[in-house]
């Protein structure tokens, strides 16, 4: 009993990162159409702006958590200003190739400086040994790491169903026309919006420096698995994603702890539960019907 | 959102055909013929004129391109998990090479064969969405290619890859270059040929009918599914082809085939060389490949620096692409002289 409580926790967990990288996605294609490919190098970003400001300045964890997410926000929105822009009026498959070219850029302007081998970074004092929940023991950082991101998902949403900014961003995302008809100029949060959502990614980056390893490549393969996520829960509905990032770390996680002889099984079944739900509800679990995309 | 750039309105993905809805661009016909037998000449003269082993390449990525126009620019749907297809093909083929001893057109044909089998599964699930949705999940599905062919070791040899792929052809010595490039053009022009057989058969004309106007085509009583799937299965097999024909050139197949940067890198040739031209993403093959060749040859380790910078600036400036902007340019000639 102990031993699967351990591993849903530790499912949570996993599904913690996938769930901040879905949201970003599902905030920003909300508001912008725009799939941002990049969203896994601006990870990466987060993480290895986090271990260079620590290894090179001394900047603590607790710091650079505050920092990097600014930072990377700020730079995400120069970037919508500078170039992604010009093309949303496009098809969404322009931007989608241009955050493409930018996550080869980005990842190799890394690579060029610190090379391709992973670098560690110290779990914060704070946050070092162990909560013990009776039946199991668990590391204090990722305790840490489930609370944050759950605190974080509940303020987005909060934001987003009871403020009057996520009223507009809401309505502006369901219908931009109308909403620019009743006089609200939903160009102006287009660009905060896009900071908002890179900065999350940013975020988890630092969020996961102690736990994974740092190195260029961590956020490339993970956005794939992020993009299974998002066609899984919907990526018009941003609880879906978010619901779907959890449930994809749960199932990782069992599938890794019962099926350890075949270590296939829990890199391949977000892809099989995919297939599966483009079979049964292809616009995704909590997708409306073919989302004009 | 509000206030972009002014952009031509044509300027979609799916590029409008200039006149007529089921109409694909055509030029003249002498100015078709010429071409036809300036490609011909330039592909005859190619390895005498580049390292035969990056006439090789160029050969292998010109059939790649034109398996993801015929989806990106015929049918509308954009294929961002290509490699899936290129590289299954590569890992068959080396397979049939190295245990069947077969003769390398064989290994290649069974590579292809393997690649259509595996586009029918991925294409039945992915044509369920389209747009953007179409792109994620094919990209999808190629990563889970990817962690298959990473974990299944005792087959394809996990990151040593695949070693010693023969070029065997009835005991012809192709070792060199030179001639196994001779050796592959006719298959790669029976592939190029085949693709602009489809382009412009009835079942090409419903395709584009599809990509222009999916609901029309719906309503005119055409199972667009089912003619996604075909094309996506034919896309499939050329991709196939070339890949299997990159591995019997390179005599090794590493995972590199499978990665997501090389289904990136196909369509950005096909954006380069001009969507919906097919001829286009041969010249854009030929162009990304040579200078690619040009950077690892010059010892500059970044090339995802200049591969990405492609993107970003093809994407930004030049939409149309290479094919694209001359065609553009000489129907605007030609509309000029009608006035």
């Amino acid at each position: 009993m102990s031993g699967f409580l351990q591993n849903t926790f530790n499912g949570l967990v996993g599904g913690a990162f996938y769930a901040l990288l879905a949201l970003g996605l599902a905030v920003i294609f909300g508001m912008l159409r725009v799939v941002n490919f990049a969203h896994g190098a601006f990870y990466m970003l987060g993480a290895f702006g986090a271990y260079v400001l620590l290894a090179e300045a001394g900047v603590p964890f607790w710091a650079a958590l505050v920092i990097m997410p600014l930072a990377l926000g700020l730079l995400g929105m120069v970037l919508e200003r500078a170039v992604i822009h010009r093309l949303t009026r496009l098809d969404p498959l322009y931007n989608f190739l241009l955050t493409f070219g930018l996550t080869l850029i980005l990842q190799d302007l890394v690579k060029s400086r610190y090379g391709v081998q992973s670098s560690p970074y110290a779990t914060p004092a704070e946050l070092s040994g162990t909560v013990d929940f009776g039946l199991f023991d668990f590391p204090t950082y990722r305790v840490f790491i489930l609370g944050f991101t759950v605190l974080l998902c509940v303020a987005v949403w909060w934001v987003l169903g009871r403020t009057r900014v996520g009223m507009v961003v809401r309505a502006a995302t369901e219908r931009p026309e109308l909403t620019r008809a009743f006089g609200i100029d939903v160009g102006r949060w287009v660009t905060p919006v896009f900071g908002f959502g890179i900065a999350l990614a940013g975020l988890a980056g630092v969020l996961a420096a102690p736990m994974r390893a740092v190195n260029p490549l961590m956020g490339a393969d993970l956005i794939i698995v992020v993009f299974a996520v998002v066609v899984i829960g919907g990526l018009g509905s941003i609880f879906g994603s978010v619901a779907a990032g959890f449930g994809i770390g749960l199932i990782q996680a069992w599938g890794e702890a019962y099926l350890s002889d075949f270590p296939i099984v829990s890199q391949t079944v977000v892809f099989v539960v995919m297939a599966a739900v483009l079979l049964w509800r292809p616009a995704g679990l909590f997708g409306r019907e073919e989302a004009p995309a | 959102m509000t206030s972009a750039v002014d952009t031509p309105a044509e300027e979609s993905a799916r590029p409008a055909p200039p006149s007529g809805l089921l109409t694909v661009a055509r030029a003249p016909g002498w100015v078709r013929y010429a071409l036809l037998a300036a490609g011909l000449v330039v592909a005859l003269w190619l390895p005498n004129g580049l390292y035969p082993a990056v006439a090789v390449d160029i050969l292998c990525w010109a059939l790649f391109a034109v398996s993801v126009d015929l989806l990106l620019g015929f049918t509308g749907l954009m294929s961002f998990g290509h490699a899936a297809f290129w590289g299954t093909s590569a890992y068959v083929t080396g397979l049939v090479a190295i245990h069947a001893g077969l003769p390398f057109p064989a290994a290649v044909l069974a590579g292809a064969l393997a690649a259509a089998l595996l586009a029918l599964p991925i294409g039945y699930l992915a044509v369920k969405r389209t747009g953007i949705y179409f792109a994620m999940v094919t990209l999808a599905f190629a990563q889970m290619v990817y962690y298959v062919a990473n974990e299944w070791r005792s087959v394809t040899q996990g990151e040593n890859g695949l070693q010693g792929v023969p070029r065997e052809f009835f005991g012809t010595d192709l070792s060199d270059d030179y001639y196994f490039y001779y050796a592959i053009l006719p298959i790669v022009v029976l592939g190029l040929l085949a693709a602009w057989r489809i382009v412009h058969s009835p079942f090409g004309r419903v395709l584009v009918g599809i990509r222009d106007n999916p609901a029309r085509a719906r309503a005119l009583g055409y199972p667009v599914h089912r003619y996604k799937l075909t094309a996506f299965v034919l896309s499939g097999f050329l991709a196939g082809l070339g890949g299997g024909l990159f591995a019997v050139g390179h005599r090794f197949v590493s995972l590199d085939v499978l990665h997501w940067t090389t289904s990136g890198k196909a369509v950005i040739v096909v954006v380069l060389g001009g969507i919906g031209t097919l001829w286009g993403g041969v010249l854009g093959a030929a162009l990304v490949v040579r200078l690619e060749d040009w950077l690892s040859f010059s010892g500059f380790e970044a090339i995802g620096l200049v591969t990405g910078g492609i993107f970003v600036l093809v994407v930004l400036l030049f939409r149309r692409g290479i094919w694209g902007t001359v065609a553009h340019l000489a129907r605007r000639r030609a509309a000029a002289r009608r006035r």
